[in-house]
């Protein structure tokens, strides 16, 4: 009985030890710098890798018109309004001619007072003329003096001279009228293209300085996004490639589009080549200027290579290569990179073959005397 | 012979058992207590470790980047690698903010890397999903801490970034998660303010007739571009070459560039000295408490066993037990209890240090010392039981 009694106290006391001493194990084992890293592992494959660019830019309008006086006014009328589409010629406003009109009407009435001037010329000339033939023909008869005729011959001279000198001026009055119309026809806000009008910066009543924008015009057709790309990320960046557009107003709806052409001057401050990327198809509607877009640029496919994800890439002592797994044993491995997609699959240049098997994910940073062993994926991470 | 200490322990082993673990769970707040400040400083070491440099160049006089704020022109790294001994820079901004994630939001450390190829300092060294970031906008690898998975898409300002990729215990030194975004991104988000400053700071700049001149129309958008790009980073990363010291490489660039710069050293004492030094004494002061409270509960719990047993050990000695005999039962026991403590406590904190929002790094020098402490604990609280024991009267049994 007591035999028993003590058995099974002893079992008991055993149930509640011994889990607590396999508890304590597993826990000195598989906890802190005792504890092996689970890692993932993966092979160098051979892969035909498609590299692509990526880069922002926005929609802009390759031809923009601004229009506005050449001449300091104000603005008399101004007949459209943004979102309007308009003509070639089309009349979009006009500045207000102050005097102008006026200086028309006087410069008419001096036309007229040119043209009576020119008239009287024109009495007098016949006159003289007529006066100078009279003596010409009596001092072939010899009944008035040489001087008498010779007067009439210098009178006749110098009426020409009036009518030449009035008719110029006359001519010089209608061109200064020309001038004055051209002036007020200038006072026009007249559309170049057809077009959309993008802006209206003033209003009527407003005045502007020579040269100041009051209405913007675009060409809707001639839209492109003014894209940019990271300089360290720009190989094989070429005009024609194809591309794809995002807008950020149309998240999920790619647009096709093709590069136009590579500007020759990148922006040296934020390092960026600039490029611009034409749409395929006209959009519609059409997307607001200015909007931000994101381009992919997609380049030929490159032969096939051994490739291997970025996420295995790592850097020891400022070496860049990869924990390389040979029979269970982890070597880095410094490897020379080659070009790289948008999927994460970079050429392996140097360093590895095809079937190599390598560390992709690892719990914590490795060295050379850590204990590993390859689970399919880490703990914590959704599939 | 028989161990009397033994036979005692399982003639109430119940009791014994559960005292142990009772003593164990307060061993083990105290083991957690420790990996605490253990996780403090590491998280420290680990933002220091992950940004992988040897040097942080940043804004002169300033404690940078991470313990103070400091703003350097982001094209200063071009004279910063021409310098003698450098082998890489790389430009890196920190900004410590609330990333949207759904309606809701996390507190995260956003890093804005350079960009370039895995292996460039400031790029997050290792993944445990996923892959490194390719695109030079609106991707981003967060840690798991934050919650987010591969494929989820996150809220910085008014963009919307993908999370192309998954880390561990890439923290800052306040034990924020990290997210990393492209550079170009992260600019924008640290120094952008949002829509309704921006169209506020137009409109103040519009009032300004210094800049809204109607001769000069162009002005104002020139201006107002000015206002909104910006070009500073907070530190450059520099990785120095191998054959040239930290020293070597940091003096000429504080000589001759004007700027602050710390090497690894110098910038474990700002995070761990400085950053986390009041934290690190209030755990500390903590921890203090706690082992002593440990140390009373433990000489409490022997006493009040032993004095569960007056009865018995007069009893032993009156049957003419030597006192050495009795001193050894208890000192034994003590030790058990001692043991039995230190390993639920161990358990229980290794188990409960996951748990924690705060990363809670259990120290194998730690526990050892810990184990060493208890049972130095146990020894001399069981000096006060075995004096009362001996002193105990043989009569006591009888009467």
């Amino acid at each position: 009985m007591k035999f028993r009694r003590l058995q099974r106290r002893t079992l008991a006391l055993i149930a509640v030890i011994a889990p607590l001493v396999a508890l304590f194990v597993y826990v000195a084992l598989r906890s802190g710098p005792l504890a092996s890293v689970p890692v993932t592992v993966t092979t160098t494959e051979l892969r035909a890798l498609a590299p692509a660019l990526s880069g922002i830019g926005t929609v802009q309008a390759r031809y923009k018109y601004k229009i506005g006086p050449i001449h300091a006014g104000r603005v008399e009328r101004l007949d459209v309004h943004v979102g309007d589409a308009v003509k070639a010629g089309q009349v979009l406003g006009e500045m207000a001619p102050v005097d102008l009109d006026e200086r028309i009407g006087a410069q008419q009435a001096a036309i007229k007072s040119a043209e009576a001037a020119l008239r009287q010329a024109e009495a007098r000339q016949t006159f003289a003329q007529t006066q100078a033939n009279r003596y010409e023909r009596l001092l072939a008869e010899r009944i008035t003096s040489e001087e008498n005729t010779a007067i009439k011959r210098q009178e006749l001279a110098v009426a020409n001279a009036a009518l030449w000198a009035a008719r110029e001026d006359a001519s010089r009055m209608r061109a200064e009228l020309a001038a004055l119309r051209a002036q007020r026809s200038n006072l026009r806000l007249v559309a170049p293209v057809a077009g959309l009008v993008t802006a209206r910066h003033a209003d009527p009543g407003t005045t502007v300085v020579a040269g100041q924008a009051v209405v913007e015009v675009i060409d809707p057709a001639s839209l492109w996004v003014d894209a940019r790309f990271d300089q360290i990320s720009a190989a094989g960046l070429a005009a024609g490639l194809p591309t794809r557009i995002v807008l950020r107003s149309r998240r999920g709806q790619d647009q096709p589009g093709r590069v136009l052409w590579i500007e020759p001057q990148a922006d040296a401050v934020t390092e960026e080549t600039l490029a611009k990327i034409v749409f395929d198809t006209p959009l519609s509607p059409l997307p607001p200027v200015g909007e931000l877009a994101e381009v992919t640029v997609q380049l030929p496919e490159l032969p096939a290579t051994p490739t291997i994800p970025n996420a295995a890439i790592r850097a020891v002592d400022g070496k860049r290569g990869v924990w390389k797994l040979t029979d269970g044993k982890l070597a880095f491995m410094p490897v020379v990179f080659g070009r790289s997609d948008l999927d994460g699959h970079v050429q392996v240049e140097k360093g590895l073959a095809a079937g190599d098997q390598l560390v992709v994910y690892s719990e914590k940073a490795l060295t050379a005397r850590s204990r590993t062993h390859v689970v399919d994926r880490l703990p914590g991470v959704s599939p | 012979m028989i161990s009397l200490a033994g036979r005692d322990i399982l003639h109430a082993w119940g009791k014994f058992i559960f005292t142990g673990i009772g003593l164990g769970l307060l061993i083990g707040v105290t083991l957690t207590m420790a990996g605490l400040y253990r996780g403090m400083v590491n998280d420290g070491k680990v933002l220091l470790d992950n940004s992988g440099a040897d040097l942080w160049v940043v804004q002169k006089d300033t404690l940078g980047p991470y313990a103070e704020s400091s703003s350097i022109p982001d094209d200063l790294w071009r004279s910063i690698r021409a310098m003698p001994g450098v082998a890489q820079t790389a430009n890196v901004t920190y900004l410590t903010m609330q990333v949207g994630k759904g309606d809701e939001d996390v507190r995260a450390m956003v890093v804005g890397i350079t960009a370039g190829e895995p292996g460039v300092p400031g790029w997050p060294p290792h993944l445990v999903a996923g892959r490194q970031i390719t695109r030079g906008h609106y991707e981003a690898v967060a840690d798991l801490a934050t919650g987010f998975q591969v494929g989820d898409v996150l809220r910085i300002r008014r963009n919307r970034y993908t999370v192309v990729g998954s880390t561990r215990r890439m923290v800052s030194s306040n034990g924020d998660p990290m997210v990393f975004i492209p550079l170009k991104d992260a600019q924008e988000a640290q120094f952008l303010k949002d829509n309704d400053a921006i169209l506020m700071q137009r409109r103040r700049t519009e009032a300004n007739p210094a800049f809204n001149r109607p001769g000069v129309p162009d002005l104002l958008d020139a201006v107002i571009d000015s206002q909104t790009s910006n070009s500073y980073v907070n530190a450059v990363l520099v990785r120095i070459r191998p054959e040239s010291t930290s020293q070597e490489v940091a003096d000429p660039i504080r000589r001759w560039k004007r700027l602050t710069v710390y090497d690894r050293a110098q910038m474990e004492d700002i995070l761990v000295g400085k950053l986390i030094a009041t934290s690190a004494r209030q755990i500390g002061m903590f921890l203090m408490i706690l082992a002593l409270v440990s140390a009373a509960i433990v000489a409490f719990i022997i006493y009040t066993l032993t004095m569960d047993k007056i009865r018995e050990i007069a009893v032993l000695k009156l049957i003419g037990t030597r006192n050495r005999t009795i001193a050894a039962m208890i000192l034994q026991q003590s030790l058990v209890l001692g043991v039995i403590g230190f390993v639920v406590g161990k358990i229980t904190a290794t188990f409960a240090a996951p748990l924690f929002p705060k990363y809670v790094l259990l120290v194998p020098i730690d526990s050892v010392m810990g184990f060493l402490a208890l049972l130095a604990i146990c020894v001399l609280s069981s000096v006060v039981a075995i004096r009362m024991a001996l002193k105990i009267d043989p009569a006591e049994a009888i009467g």
